[in-house]
């Protein structure tokens, strides 16, 4: 209750919130409210010419270079976008939990070994990275989730190993262990109850670069594949027409914009409510 | 001091092997073959064999990787499969157009970030500092590609102020620099504003306020400084990153940086050069993060090593 109510004071977290609820929701009802399919290319799509038509009363964002309704592909790339924002970032705080926890608490040569790996993973040009691997796999939906999430667990991976090693530390779980508890109960009962807050933040940060690393990737063509809508490969489709049609890259820029921004905002906002010792900082 | 450099030297000697082995077994095993692509559509399975033999790559893995290490720690870095040319040569021909655009660059956003973050620091918690998180936020929100194509639209198509792509003048590097300039200040913005806060609550700032500095002079002289050290480190983090982060902005603008080359050796499954590129941007990340390590003593004597 504490939470939601200071949640509720700051009003860019509310604001974020509702644009999350919003794309959340156009994405989940997408087929119902879409007022054309997706990819129909609509025969008084495209003008005499040839050219997509911009916003009018029968297509409110405009048409693209295929004559398809515009409005129809954003909400259903928001599905892919928040799919794979969930997919990827989900398995990136999964992983990087599950590596931060192991090497806390085992420190040793272990605990050692796989900081030793995330500093590797570190050192490699992320962006670079996605890429190259996005392109030389047959790019799909799931192959770039897996693609991100191999680049974005790293960090969590750090946060999470400070964390726990602080915790090891703890009275509590001394006196747990000398009361005779085993790994997997103080891992389990102990630990990870105490590093949800964490999770919680970067599970919702994370989307935001998640959102931004998928679009870029469709956007050079070696993410989501046309036909499937994906806000970054709608601007890759029309990017050659930008000039003449400039409402194909504004109208899903403001997409990407807006949903990496809300779940920036929340995460942040969850962030300060949660871990009061970085109130007002980052 | 020196068996401090050297010890960090050692690891990230160790740091760049792993990259290279990672990036070779990732490049080697993946499903696209070079020698397929290299061919073309029409070719027989004999001349497939005949270019995969050529390039070494029927060879065994391991074999493949040693002959590659062999040749790295020589300064070798091999030959472009489609190009020809050694892709050393290739790399130092690009090299000065990435670094020109990531001087202008991390200049426009140490500027913009270093601006804001003291104002917002300065005015904490009121209207002021909220709109100058507001709008930082929207920075490290907004995608670079977008950004290159309106800055484009508006100040190349419409306005005619600068071209829409190329290389050569300083009006060439305006809109690509602005570009990662804007996104990359948000990030500065946050922390300087996290820095003097810091900063300005130490008990050196309230006894310089006390003696009567005047404000302008406590933040100019007392807490600025002072603040300088996660910038350095962050620029450090910042030149590495460039490296990788480019091929965007590069492939929007045509700009003919290591970003465009490593973009073109891609679509081509020109492996010696995505591997010397990727290399590149490692050793780059590394030496940027060794570099803001070794300067932060300079910097900062509080935390040269006792």
């Amino acid at each position: 209750m504490r939470i939601a109510r200071e949640f509720l004071r700051r009003p860019t977290a509310v604001f974020g919130l509702v644009v999350v609820l919003l794309v959340v929701i156009g994405a989940v009802v997408a087929p119902l409210i879409a007022p054309y399919a997706p990819d129909d290319q609509l025969f008084d799509g495209l003008t005499l010419e040839g050219a997509p038509i911009g916003p009018n009363a029968a297509f409110l964002l405009g048409t693209d270079t295929l004559g398809r309704d515009l409005l129809t592909r954003l909400l259903f790339g928001a599905r892919t976008s928040l799919i794979i924002g969930v997919v990827a970032n989900g398995t990136a705080v999964a992983i990087g939990l599950g590596v931060g926890m192991l090497a806390g608490y085992l420190r040793g040569p272990m605990g050692n070994a796989l900081m030793r790996l995330t500093d590797l993973m570190m050192a490699f040009p992320a962006l670079l990275l996605a890429i190259v691997l996005a392109a030389l796999f047959h790019p799909s939906l799931w192959i770039v989730a897996m693609v991100i999430a191999m680049v974005n667990w790293v960090q969590v991976a750090r946060i999470v190993y400070t964390e726990t090693r602080g915790l090891v530390e703890r009275d509590f779980i001394l006196a747990e262990r000398s009361l005779g508890a085993g790994h997997s109960r103080i891992i389990f009962r102990h630990i990870l109850p105490h590093l949800m807050p964490t999770a919680i933040v970067w599970g919702t940060l994370g989307i935001a670069t998640t959102v931004l690393l998928e679009a870029t990737l469709s956007f050079l063509g070696v993410g989501v594949q046309p036909p499937e809508p994906s806000w970054g490969n709608i601007i890759f489709e029309s990017q050659s027409f930008f000039t003449s049609a400039p409402w194909l890259v504004v109208f899903p820029g403001i997409a990407i914009l807006l949903t990496a921004l809300s779940f920036n905002l929340v995460g942040d906002a969850l962030r300060d409510i949660l871990d009061p010792t970085q109130r007002g900082r980052m | 001091m020196i068996e401090l450099i050297l010890r960090r030297l050692g690891g990230a000697l160790m740091i760049l092997f792993g990259v290279a082995a990672i990036t070779f077994v990732l490049l080697y095993a993946l499903p696209a073959d070079p020698a397929v692509q290299l061919a073309g559509r029409s070719a027989t399975a004999q001349t497939v064999a005949n270019i995969r033999h050529q390039l070494g790559l029927d060879q065994p893995l391991i074999l493949q990787f040693v002959h590659y290490l062999g040749n790295l720690v020589q300064g070798n870095f091999g030959r472009s499969y489609t190009q020809k040319t050694e892709v050393m040569t290739l790399i130092l021909a690009r090299l000065p157009a990435t670094l020109i655009l990531m001087v202008a660059g991390i200049v426009i956003e140490v500027a913009i970030g270093l601006t804001l973050g003291t104002i917002a620091a300065l005015n904490r918690g009121g209207f002021v500092d909220r709109l100058v998180m507001t709008v930082s936020f929207i920075g490290v929100s907004a995608p670079q590609f977008v950004v290159a194509l309106l800055l484009l639209y508006v100040f190349a198509a419409t306005l005619h102020w600068f071209p829409m792509s190329g290389f050569g003048t300083v009006r060439h590097v305006v809109l690509p620099a602005l570009t990662l300039g804007i996104l990359g200040a948000g990030w500065y913005a946050r922390m300087v504003r996290s820095a003097m806060i810091d900063v300005l609550n130490q008990d050196y700032v309230r006894t310089a306020r006390a003696k009567g500095v005047s404000e302008r002079s406590v933040v100019l002289r007392h807490a600025i400084p002072n603040a300088l050290l996660p910038i350095v480190a962050m620029i450090g983090i910042d030149i590495g990153q460039f490296m990788g982060g480019v091929v965007v902005v590069e492939a929007v603008y045509g700009w003919p940086g290591i970003g465009q080359l490593a973009w073109q050796a891609i679509q081509q499954v020109d492996i010696p050069i995505i591997m010397g590129v990727t290399l590149i941007s490692s050793l780059a990340i590394v030496i940027g993060n060794l570099v803001a390590d070794l300067v932060a003593p300079l910097i900062d004597p509080r935390i040269r090593a006792p």
